[in-house]
C-alpha cells in the first residue's frame, strides 16, 4: 500500500488537532495499520503528552533534522498498541526551526516504513504552520462550529488548496447536539454549506476528552464514549470505509425531515 | 423554504445568527474587500454620480447583502436635486 501523509490542521487554535491527531493515530493502528504521528507543533510540544509518552522522549523531531541522532531514534514506540509510533519535537526551539524541505525529508523517509504518517500542525495562522504541512499529501481540518472557528477554518482551506494538498477534508468537533437541537449552535449542514468541502466526521463535545487528555490515554485505545466513536468512524472513512455518519445528524439545526415530523408530533 | 419545512421549521436561535454573520464575513475575506477599499469605492462612485445628479454623500450607504446565494452591493444614494441639463433647441 502507498503510504499516507495526512497534516491535521486548523484555523484557529484550541479546536483540537492533537486530540484528532493522537486518537486517529490510535484508532488506525488498531485496525492494523502501520502508524507513526509527529508533532509538528514545534515549540509547544502537546502531542506526547496527550499520547503517554512524555516520559519515554530520548531524542526530537529537531534533534533528527540537526544531525544529533538518526530519525529511527527520534521514535517512541507505544507500548500499549503494536504499530504505533510518534516523534515528538523540542519545546526550546522557535515555530521556524523546521523548515518545508526537512518537514518533507522527514516525512518521505518514513513512508518506508509507515502507511500513515499523521502530522500535528499548529494553527493555520500561527508560524510554522506552512512548513508543519510541506511534507503532507492530504490535510484534515478542524473546527468547531462556532463563527471565529469557522472563518478561520476557511482561510486555511484557501491556503491548503493552493499548496494542492488533496483531499482537504473537514472534522467539525465539540458539537453539543443539545445546542444544536435549540438552534443556539451552528449545525454541521451549516458548518458544510459555508465551507463547501467534504465531511469526514464530527465529533461531540465530550467530557472523555477531558479525562483522557489527564491519562494521557487515547479514547481510542480502550474507551467507548462518544467521541471515541467518533474518532474511530473518523478513522473507518479514512482507510476507505464507507461509514453512516453517528446519529449527531438527527440533531443538526437543518436535520431531516423525518426527525422534525417525529418531533412535531412529539414522538 | 417550502410550506411544509415553514411549518416544521424551528424557531430561529443563535446559530441561525451565527451562520449569517459567518457568511457575511467571509464574503468580505473571499473577496477580500477592506473597509478601506469600500470607501474608495464609494468615493468613485459619488464621483461619477455627481456629474448627473446632487446627492447627499453624507447619507450614502453601500453595502454588500446576502440575498438567499447571492451576494449583491447595495447602494442607498439620496438624491437632492437631478440637475438640468443643457438642451438643444
Ligand atoms: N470533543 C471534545 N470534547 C471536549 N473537549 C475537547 C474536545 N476536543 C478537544 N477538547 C479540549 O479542547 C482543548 C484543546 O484541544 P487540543 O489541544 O486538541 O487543540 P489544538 O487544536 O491541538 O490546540 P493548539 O492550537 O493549541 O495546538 C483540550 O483541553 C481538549 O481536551
Ligand atoms: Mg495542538
Amino acid at each position: 500500500m502507498e503510504s499516507r501523509v495526512i497534516v491535521v490542521t486548523s484555523g484557529k487554535g484550541g479546536v483540537g488537532k492533537t486530540t484528532t491527531t493522537a486518537n486517529l493515530a490510535a484508532a488506525l493502528a488498531r485496525m492494523g495499520k502501520k502508524v507513526v504521528a509527529i508533532d509538528g507543533d514545534v515549540g509547544l510540544r502537546n502531542l506526547d503528552v496527550i499520547m503517554g509518552l512524555e516520559n519515554r522522549i530520548v531524542y526530537t523531531l529537531i534533534d533528527a533534522i540537526d544531525g544529533a541522532c538518526r530519525l529511527k531514534q527520534a521514535l517512541i514506540k507505544d507500548k500499549r498498541i503494536e504499530n504505533l509510533s510518534m516523534i515528538p519535537t523540542a519545546q526550546s526551539k522557535t515555530k521556524d526551526a523546521v523548515t518545508a524541505d526537512q518537514m518533507i525529508k522527514v516525512c518521505d523517509e518514513l513512508r518506508a516504513d509507515f502507511d500513515y504518517i499523521l502530522v500535528d500542525s499548529p494553527a493555520g495562522i500561527e508560524a510554522g504552520f506552512k512548513n508543519a504541512a510541506a511534507g503532507a499529501d492530504e490535510a484534515l481540518v478542524v473546527t468547531t462550529p462556532e463563527v471565529s472557528a469557522v472563518r478561520d477554518a476557511d482561510r486555511i482551506i484557501g491556503l491548503l488548496e493552493s499548496m494542492e494538498k488533496s483531499p482537504i477534508r473537514l472534522i467539525v468537533n465539540r458539537i453539543k447536539p443539545h445546542m444544536v437541537k435549540k438552534g443556539d449552535m451552528l449545525g454541521v449542514s451549516d458548518v458544510l454549506d459555508i465551507l463547501a468541502i467534504d465531511l469526514i466526521g464530527m465529533v461531540p463535545d465530550d467530557e472523555s476528552v477531558v479525562r483522557s487528555a489527564n491519562t494521557g490515554e487515547p479514547l481510542t485505545m480502550s474507551s467507548d464514549s462518544p467521541a471515541a466513536r467518533a474518532f474511530k468512524n473518523i478513522a473507518s472513512r479514512l482507510v476507505g470505509n464507507d461509514v453512516p455518519f453517528m446519529s449527531l445528524e438527527s440533531a443538526d439545526a437543518s436535520g431531516g425531515l423525518l426527525g422534525k415530523l417525529k418531533r412535531a408530533l412529539g414522538l | 423554504m417550502s410550506l411544509f419545512s415553514r411549518f416544521f421549521g424551528k424557531e430561529e436561535g443563535s446559530g441561525k445568527t451565527a451562520k449569517d454573520r459567518i457568511i457575511m464575513v467571509l464574503m468580505q475575506d473571499r473577496a477580500d474587500i477592506s473597509p478601506e477599499l469600500m470607501e474608495n469605492m464609494k468615493r468613485d462612485i459619488i464621483a461619477v454620480i455627481k456629474n448627473y445628479v446632487d446627492i447627499d454623500e453624507e447619507r450614502i450607504e453601500l453595502d454588500l447583502e446576502k440575498e438567499n446565494t447571492s451576494v449583491a452591493l447595495v447602494a442607498n444614494i439620496p438624491v437632492l436635486t437631478v440637475r438640468r441639463r443643457k438642451r438643444r433647441v
